[in-house]
Formats: structure tokens, C-alpha cells, sequence
């Protein structure tokens, strides 16, 4: 029997010829990952087993992206601590003020990931990297000290789920609607431990952007990670970027999948996750009369500069409605500089948006945006939990940039096409 | 382990955002995350909760973020035990590694909220009433991780030994 990426990958990371789907295996870790929020506790636990060095300092890697620029005083400790130790320790690879960036948005464009890595971060999102065929999971932050200790950690071989994807994209469609889409579909428990794997000829077809978009989301369907064949513009992608040699792993013609879904993107039109889960999937053409406050363009899912590109299109010349805060977050600096030489910090000023630094900040309820009791935000973050983005009383729907932007200019949420 | 304790029903999906709102993790303190536990759900649920008493879930329980903050606040409030119908994967490894126990049940529909429920988390027996229902088993490997002490102690361990191996 064959094996599927996901498969190959962890066998050859474990030293294996090949594993099977529920087999424990204990493997090499290439990078691990935490943020100024999950690496405290993982500092702490760090201290407690007497470690004295973690296993490579140029495979560990911090972003300070979460709560910062510093929103209170234990914030601006929680940092002050990951600075401290990453001198002790030799780690160079902390980003922090204006080299700071949202992690899963950052790595990638850094190229501290490549494909077939194993990688994992205190953070669940960890799962965006699979848009470059690497395996890559989220994990808490005790396993993520084991790892940066030992260069190793424990893994469960998950049973893998494939996605194939046919068709002609539609207009402002993108993998976030996709993805939102599968979610919908599967439900958020729908890929519970397993991985997602994604194929077909609407695949190849997609930016490395949607790609990223699409892996970032697979934990909201509870799957373990979401992986994607390594092609062209995988490759092209990684060309000028990436920091280590790498191999190309793909999945075998009889590799087993636990189930196979086939979806024709011709047919997917703008989808919004209404609240309180990202399951609860809607066609913006269908949504009316729901106002909002609050826009976020934004985050690790959707804050490249492909969505900034379509929220610029859309805004240009136009207004945010007066009753409207919309938010603009450049994932990282490199988007930000991007975003002024194309011109679309100038378009988003002059619609009256607001343009953040590179943080997660409003995406998890931390600050640069929180809402009020009642309040309604359309944001193109991941996750629309009850109080996610403020008070346990206001409510958060997930699209993409073109709805989250037209929905922005009209004070209620609406598909594109009654703006442009 | 046996454990007795009266228990708390949350539902569907309990997602780390309501078990500690993300507000809340600039500390790393148990017993500030303790006083914030399920908030978005219930805010006084961590003044009317006992030392000893059980969280009961429905499917994909813990699910969302991979703050270790969750399992670190429900522990905060006395609470050894949280049995589900499923629980998300981030969470399950979680909580075994700061000491939390899991167990994955079917009994969220036939238990009613404040009953006493009495468990064997070794034999994953939980008893309430005339009823009892026996638990899917723990994973050997997960067995086996917790009688060495949890991940960290295993980790201590092999650092004492100096098995740089590891």
C-alpha cells in the first residue's frame, strides 16, 4: 500500500521506511515555534526540567505578534522574558518590534520553512505551513519545551482526508471560501486528528496565498494539519527565500484516504461564517440586513498581499460608511512595504480605514480593535467564537477580503458585486 | 484515581476562547486564569464551582486555540477531571501534560447538571446513580506517559540521567 505525504513525511522524519495511520512515532522536529503568548509557559516549564541549551538555536524561533506593540505592562514582561532568554540561548531568530510580523504569515515569507519539514508551534495555526507540503501542527506549550529541547516530539500518525478540487474560480473567490466552504461542510469536527490533503487541476491554479489561507484554517475543521502538493509555485515561492535544502515529498496513486471529498470551485461562490462557530457557512448573496461596526482585512489567514490587493480594488475611490471602523493589517513588514509601493495604504487611507501595524491583536480579543457589548465585526481572521473578538455579547462573521472590504463601504455585510 | 464530584455540563464545541478568553493571557498565573474560567458562558461559575467537582462535554470539546492556559485554568478551579463525547487534539495532549484527566464518554445527555457522579479514571468507570458507564480506554501511550509523571517529568528525568539521547 502507498502512502500519503503526510505519511512519508513523518516515516522518513522517524527514521522509517513507512508508518501506519494511528501508529505513535517519535520524530525529528526541523523548527519550533512559539509567540509572546504561548512562550512564557513554555519558558517556565523550560526552567523547571533543568534544561541548559535547546537542541539547535537556529531551528527555534519567537514572534512577538500577539500582544504587541505591548497593549499592559504583563505583556511588556511576557516579551522582556523571550528577549532575555533568547540572549541566554543563542536564539537569534525573535522577531520583535519592526521586524515583527504575524508568525504563520512570516515564516513562510522568511523562509525558516520549507517542504517536507516537520514543524511545530505554540500556536494552532502552526498548520498554515502545509501550503508549502511540509508537515506542520500545533501543539501547547509543554510539548512545544519538550521539542525545543530534545529536537523531538511525539506524534500520532493521522488517517488523511483528500480534497479534490476541480473547476474555474469565480470572481473574488478565493481559497478562504474554500475553505470556509469544506468547514461548512465537514463541520469543526469534521477532520478531528486526521490530516486535510489538497489535489486537483483548481488547486494548482491557486496563489501560494489562498494556499496559506487554506492550510491556516484546517484546525478550525479540528484536523491535526492541511497539506498541499509541492509544484511550480511552491518552488517558485521558495526559490529566493528559503534558508535550508529540502525534499520534495508526494503522495503515492494507492496511498490510503479515509474519505475523499471532490468539489467543483466553479460552483463556490462568497461564503460568510455567521456565529458563533466557523462551521455555521453562508453565501454573502443570501446575508441581508446585517450591520456592522467593525471591519478587520487581516491576520494569518487573510493578511498577504493578494487580500490587500482585493480589498484596495474594491475600496478605490469609495468610503467606508461612517458608522464603520474598518482595520487594514499588513501581516508583516514586507506586505506593509508592498502595500505603499502598489499604492493600497493610500487607497485605504483615503476610504477612511485605519492601518495597524503587523499583530494579531484584534483577530483573538487582545486589543487594536475590541468590540462592545452588541457589536458585529466581518473580519477575514479564522475563528467567529462566542467573545472572540471582545465582549462575550458581540459577534464576529469570517470572510474573505472582497466581502469583508464591500461590506466595509456599505455598513452591512454584502457580496461585492452591489459595490463595485 | 478514584473521584467523586458533582458536575458542570458546558456543550457542543466548548472552544478555548470561553474555557480562558485570549484577554486574559498576558498571565501565566493559575489562579488569575482560574478566576476568568468560562466567563463568556458563565461568569460566576468559578465562585460556584467546588474543589473536586467534574466538567462534562459534549463532541470536540477544547477545540480553537493551543493555549495551555485552558487546561491550566480548569485545573486552577479543583477540577481534576472533564469527561466529553470527543475532544479536540490540541487540548487532549494538553491537558495530559499539565495533569488534567480526560475521559471520552457518551453520558452528556443522560447526566443532569449538580448530579454526583463517582469515576475510576484507571478503569474509566463513571458511576452516578443506579447508572454506570465505562469510558473509552486512555491510550496505552498516554498511560504510560502520565504513570512516568506527565511529558515534563519524563523530560526531567532523561536530562538527570544524562541520556542526551533522548
Amino acid at each position: 500500500m502507498g502512502m500519503t505525504i503526510t505519511e512519508k513525511i513523518l516515516a522518513a522524519h522517524a527514521g522509517k521506511n513507512s508508518v501506519e495511520c494511528g501508529e505513535i512515532i517519535e520524530a525529528k522536529l526541523d523548527l519550533c515555534l512559539a509567540n509572546d503568548i504561548t512562550a512564557p509557559l513554555s519558558l517556565e516549564e523550560f526552567d523547571k526540567v533543568g534544561a541548559k541549551k535547546v537542541f539547535d538555536p537556529e531551528r527555534v524561533v519567537f514572534v512577538l505578534d500577539h500582544f504587541t506593540p505591548n497593549k499592559d505592562i504583563p505583556s511588556a514582561e511576557n516579551c522582556k522574558k523571550i528577549r532575555e532568554f533568547s540572549k541566554r540561548y543563542g536564539i537569534s531568530h525573535v522577531y520583535d518590534g519592526g521586524a515583527c510580523g504575524i508568525e504563520h504569515a512570516l515564516l513562510p515569507e522568511e523562509g525558516l520553512v520549507v517542504p517536507g519539514d516537520v514543524v511545530i508551534g505554540a500556536d494552532s495555526h502552526t498548520c498554515t505551513y502545509g501550503a508549502l507540503g511540509a508537515f506542520s501542527t500545533g501543539v501547547g506549550s509543554t510539548d512545544l519545551t519538550y521539542g525545543m529541547v530534545t529536537g523531538k516530539n511525539w506524534f500520532k500518525v493521522p488517517e488523511s482526508i483528500k480534497f479534490y478540487c476541480s473547476g474555474i474560480w469565480q470572481k473574488w473567490v478565493t481559497g478562504k471560501d474554500l475553505i470556509l466552504h469544506i468547514i461548512g461542510l465537514i463541520g469543526v469536527d469534521g477532520a478531528l486528528y486526521a490530516s486535510m490533503e489538497y489535489d486537483g487541476e483548481a488547486i494548482s491554479k491557486l496563489s501560494m496565498d489562498s494556499r496559506f489561507a487554506i492550510a491556516n484554517m484546517a484546525i478550525e475543521a479540528g484536523a491535526k494539519n492541511g497539506i498541499f502538493k509541492v509544484d511550480e509555485k511552491t518552488l517558485s515561492y521558495i526559490k529566493d527565500r528559503g534558508k535550508r535544502p529540502f525534499t520534495i515529498f508526494e503522495s503515492d496513486s494507492d496511498a490510503h484516504y479515509r474519505e475523499v471529498y471532490e468539489v467543483d470551485v466553479g460552483k463556490l461562490d462568497l461564503k460568510v461564517a455567521c456565529p458563533s462557530l466557523p462551521s455555521n457557512v453562508k453565501d454573502a448573496k443570501d446575508l441581508s440586513d446585517i450591520r456592522i461596526d467593525q471591519a478587520v482585512i487581516g491576520s494569518c489567514t487573510n493578511g498577504r498581499i493578494e487580500d490587500l490587493a482585493m480589498a484596495a480594488d474594491i475600496l478605490k475611490n469609495k468610503q467606508v460608511a461612517s458608522d464603520v471602523r474598518c482595520i487594514i493589517i499588513p501581516a508583516t513588514p514586507k506586505i506593509y512595504l508592498e502595500a505603499m509601493r502598489r499604492g493600497y495604504l493610500e487607497t485605504f487611507m483615503k476610504a477612511g480605514c485605519i492601518i495597524s501595524p503587523p499583530t494579531c491583536g484584534p483577530c483573538l480579543g487582545g486589543h487594536m480593535g475590541i468590540l462592545a457589548k452588541g457589536e458585529k465585526a466581518i473580519a477575514t481572521t479564522n475563528r467567529n467564537f462566542v467573545g472572540r473578538m471582545g465582549h462575550p455579547e458581540s459577534e464576529v462573521y469570517l470572510s474573505g477580503p472582497a466581502v469583508a472590504a464591500a461590506s466595509a463601504i456599505k455598513g452591512f455585510i454584502i457580496h461585492p458585486s452591489e459595490v463595485v | 484515581m478514584k473521584l467523586k464530584g458533582r458536575v458542570w455540563k458546558f456543550g457542543n464545541n466548548i472552544d478555548t476562547d470561553v474555557i480562558i478568553p485570549a484577554r486574559y493571557l498576558s498571565s501565566t498565573d493559575p489562579k488569575v486564569l482560574g478566576e476568568h474560567c468560562m466567563e463568556p458562558l458563565d461568569p460566576s461559575f468559578p465562585q460556584k464551582v467546588k474543589e473536586g467537582d467534574i466538567i462534562i462535554g459534549g463532541f470536540n470539546f477544547g477545540c480553537g486555540s493551543s493555549r495551555e492556559h485552558a487546561p491550566i485554568a480548569i485545573l486552577a478551579l479543583g477540577i481534576p477531571l472533564v469527561i466529553a463525547k470527543s475532544f479536540a487534539r490540541i487540548f487532549y495532549r494538553n491537558a495530559f501534560n499539565k495533569g488534567l484527566a480526560l475521559l471520552e464518554a457518551d453520558i452528556f445527555d443522560e447526566i443532569e447538571q449538580g448530579e454526583e457522579i463517582s469515576v475510576d479514571i484507571s478503569t474509566g468507570v463513571i458511576k452516578w446513580g443506579s447508572r454506570e458507564v465505562k469510558a473509552k480506554p486512555i491510550p496505552p501511550f498516554m498511560v504510560e506517559l502520565i504513570n512516568e509523571g506527565g511529558l515534563i517529568n519524563h523530560l526531567r528525568k532523561k536530562l538527570e540521567e544524562g541520556n542526551d539521547k533522548i
